[in-house]
């Protein structure tokens, strides 16, 4: 045992000592890896910064949500069959909230974009939703102050507002933003309540950090044309209800519309999973791209390690044969020239993954992005392994020679 | 008690589509604490009975008894594992790691039998102290003379206390002078009980060994005790004859 070790440390002190002698070789030849290294853990962080702004996103809404809307979001159908559909008015929202029975909340919504103002402050386009009290059971909001909108002050279309972490934090840099008036297109609305960061900024419109929250009143009056159309949000009960709550939701719509067993539904019942799968088809494809790319330049790294390491062995020939001579095994000599290919790689995996590091620092204000201890592990052991794999014939072809050819060999 | 016996050994090599016979039926033994002289001008094939006693290649055919266990058939590895233990090698070109120093040069043979750190280090520093390289310890090879350089070479062979010392022209590269003193090493180091094997075309190199085999041809030509075999010290600078 004591002699594996002895050789195994003997083959990577000699390494180091050969990497040291040709120190810009060694460099230029782990380049590819160095690439490789780079790319495929900035990849990996980048996709996990993009899986985790996503459930962020998601998870700030609510996961368990169900959204009756005019539209299909992933539109798969032909649209001039769609385009005649009638829009969802608030009295279809009333009919299907008594008739809905499993929900364990609902609550119509509409969408705009204004101009908020605070005295000097401002946000050119804001996202704005007009909803009701009962909007907020629908979500996961945590107030950082303030509550949400109450039913009396939704019923009433007051001029009330409450606002996510973004908006608050350009307004209000100073003043306690409760009870202030901001001015959203001219008109005047109180703060009411302000919430805590939720989400990421990766998927804009779901994301409750840069919107602002108001009754569904006040939106038709003020930044809504009567003629659109709401969404209705729906809440299951939990996650294995989603299933037969969107089937309760579809059944209960179409005895809202009156539609008759032979006529297609004119409305659209959509879901997270929807999305969920629409963007694990996108990832998959950066994946497989990412990875396609990256596994093309490890494989150029690995093929530069492979070419120094037969130029290494042949240089080495003589050495080869005096620790034959000596009484070095295969064993010995493979050892040896594995581990300087090793080395070789895992330095330039390193070298990859500080300039990844870096690089993901850089991207951090894009992603939320940060490089994971699996992702430096994975790196370095695919680091290790390309060196081994590619080292493996020359140092073999280095185990197998004959000591009496090596020694003569000038 | 004999350290080797070889019996009718033959060495072919393919050049092309021609066989060379470099060793065509040679027959020897060596005991214990002998100092052996393979003499031979180039072509004799005694580089080749040299690369077989010392288990570096293996004849075509015949038996090689090393210690009484034949290593004829034996795997590469297990050639290994007898020149690790059995066999010093000094070679003309003192065959010395470059980017090691002497230290670790010596300890290398150490490190492949697998011998703990401290007491490797001890064995070497040791065995250099013997050739008279106790101050070069830590000197690279291309800081150290070419006797210098030989010396360590010794030290490498001397320091797994093997069975036999194979030297194979351990003058070549060196100045008379300097070669005269290598030889009265060998002569020391002989005195002290161990066995040598001395390659050389050179006659006054040959004489300082107790016994000398003249090759020619592949064949043994004679086998002769050589009593004026010289003692450390009486080096004359012509050659005899």
């Amino acid at each position: 045992m004591n002699r594996y070790w002895f050789e195994l440390k003997e083959g990577v002190l000699f390494s180091l000592k050969a990497i040291r002698v040709n120190k810009i070789r060694a460099m230029l030849t782990t380049l590819g890896i160095i690439i490789g290294i780079c790319s495929v853990s900035l990849m990996s962080t980048a996709i996990k910064g993009m899986d985790k702004a996503f459930q962020e996103g998601i998870s700030a809404l609510g996961s368990d949500n169900i959204y009756v809307s005019k539209w299909p979001w992933f539109d798969d159908h032909e649209w001039w069959r769609i385009r005649r559909r009638p829009n969802i008015t608030v009295q279809d929202f009333d009919k299907f909230q008594s008739l809905a029975k499993k929900p364990i909340a609902m609550a119509p919504t509409i969408i705009s974009m204004c101009k908020l103002q605070y005295n000097d402050s401002y946000i050119e386009s804001a996202l704005i939703t007009g909803t009701t009290a009962e909007y907020v059971k629908t979500t996961n909001f945590e107030f950082a102050s303030g509550c949400f909108m109450t039913g009396i002050e939704t019923d009433g279309a007051r001029n009330v507002a409450v606002i996510g972490h973004d908006v608050s934090e350009n307004l209000f840099k100073f003043v306690n933003p409760i009870n202030q008036e901001i001015e959203m297109n001219g008109v005047k609305f109180k703060i009411v309540g302000v919430l805590k960061k939720m989400g990421s900024n990766l998927l804009g419109g779901f994301n409750p950090d840069n919107q602002v929250y108001i009754p569904l009143g006040s939106a038709y009056r003020y930044f809504v044309h009567r003629f659109r159309s709401i969404d209705i949000v729906v809440r299951a009960a939990n996650t294995a209800m989603v299933k037969e709550t969107a089937e309760e939701a579809e059944e209960v719509m179409r005895r809202v519309r009156s539609l008759k067993y032979n006529e297609e539904n004119n409305f659209a019942v959509n879901q997270q999973e929807g999305l969920t799968s629409r963007f694990d088809k996108v990832v998959m494809v950066i994946k497989i791209v990412g990875f396609f790319i990256t596994g093309l330049s490890l494989l150029v790294g690995a093929i530069g390690i492979m070419n120094i390491m037969f130029v290494s062995v042949k240089e080495r020939t003589k050495e080869i044969g005096i620790r034959k001579a000596i009484g070095a095994k295969r064993r010995t000599i493979l050892t040896q020239f594995l581990s300087e290919a090793a080395l070789i790689c895992l330095m330039g995996g390193l070298i990859g993954l500080g300039l990844a590091v870096l690089a993901s620092i850089a991207l951090d204000k894009v992603l939320p992005t940060s490089i994971q201890v699996d992702t430096i592990l994975i790196a370095i052991f695919i680091s290790l392994i390309t060196g081994v794999v590619s080292g493996f014939i020359p140092a073999y072809s280095a185990a197998k020679m004959d000591p009496v050819d090596a020694l003569r060999y000038e | 008690m004999n350290i080797i016996t070889i019996e009718n050994i033959t060495r072919l090599y393919e050049v092309g589509s021609e066989e060379v016979r470099a060793l065509d039926g040679v027959s020897l033994s060596i005991d214990k604490n002998e100092y052996v002289a393979i003499m031979g001008p180039s072509g004799s094939g005694k580089s080749t009975l040299m690369n077989i006693l010392g288990c570096l290649d293996t004849p075509s055919t015949g038996s090689y008894l090393f210690k009484n266990v034949q290593v004829s058939d034996m795997s590469d590895n297990e050639l290994a594992e007898i020149r690790n233990r059995e066999i010093g090698f000094v070679f003309q070109t003192f065959n010395l790691l470059p980017r090691a120093n002497a230290l670790h040069n010596v300890e290398l043979p150490l490190i492949y039998a697998g011998i703990h750190a401290a007491k490797r280090k001890s064995m070497a520093v040791d065995a250099l102290t013997r050739v008279g390289l106790a101050d070069r310890m830590h000197h690279k090879p291309n800081e150290l003379s070419g006797g210098q350089r030989q010396r360590v070479a010794i030290a490498r062979a001397l320091v797994t206390q093997p069975a036999i010392i194979l030297a194979d022209e351990p003058t070549g590269n060196l100045d008379s002078k300097t070669g005269e003193d290598i030889m009265t090493l060998f002569s020391e180091i002989h005195n002290q009980g161990n066995t040598i094997i001395l390659v050389t075309h050179e006659e006054y190199i040959a004489e300082h060994a107790a016994r000398i085999i003249r090759l020619r041809d592949g064949l043994i030509e004679r086998d002769e005790s050589n009593p004026h075999s010289r003692r450390p010290g009486s080096y004359k600078a012509s050659p005899s004859k």
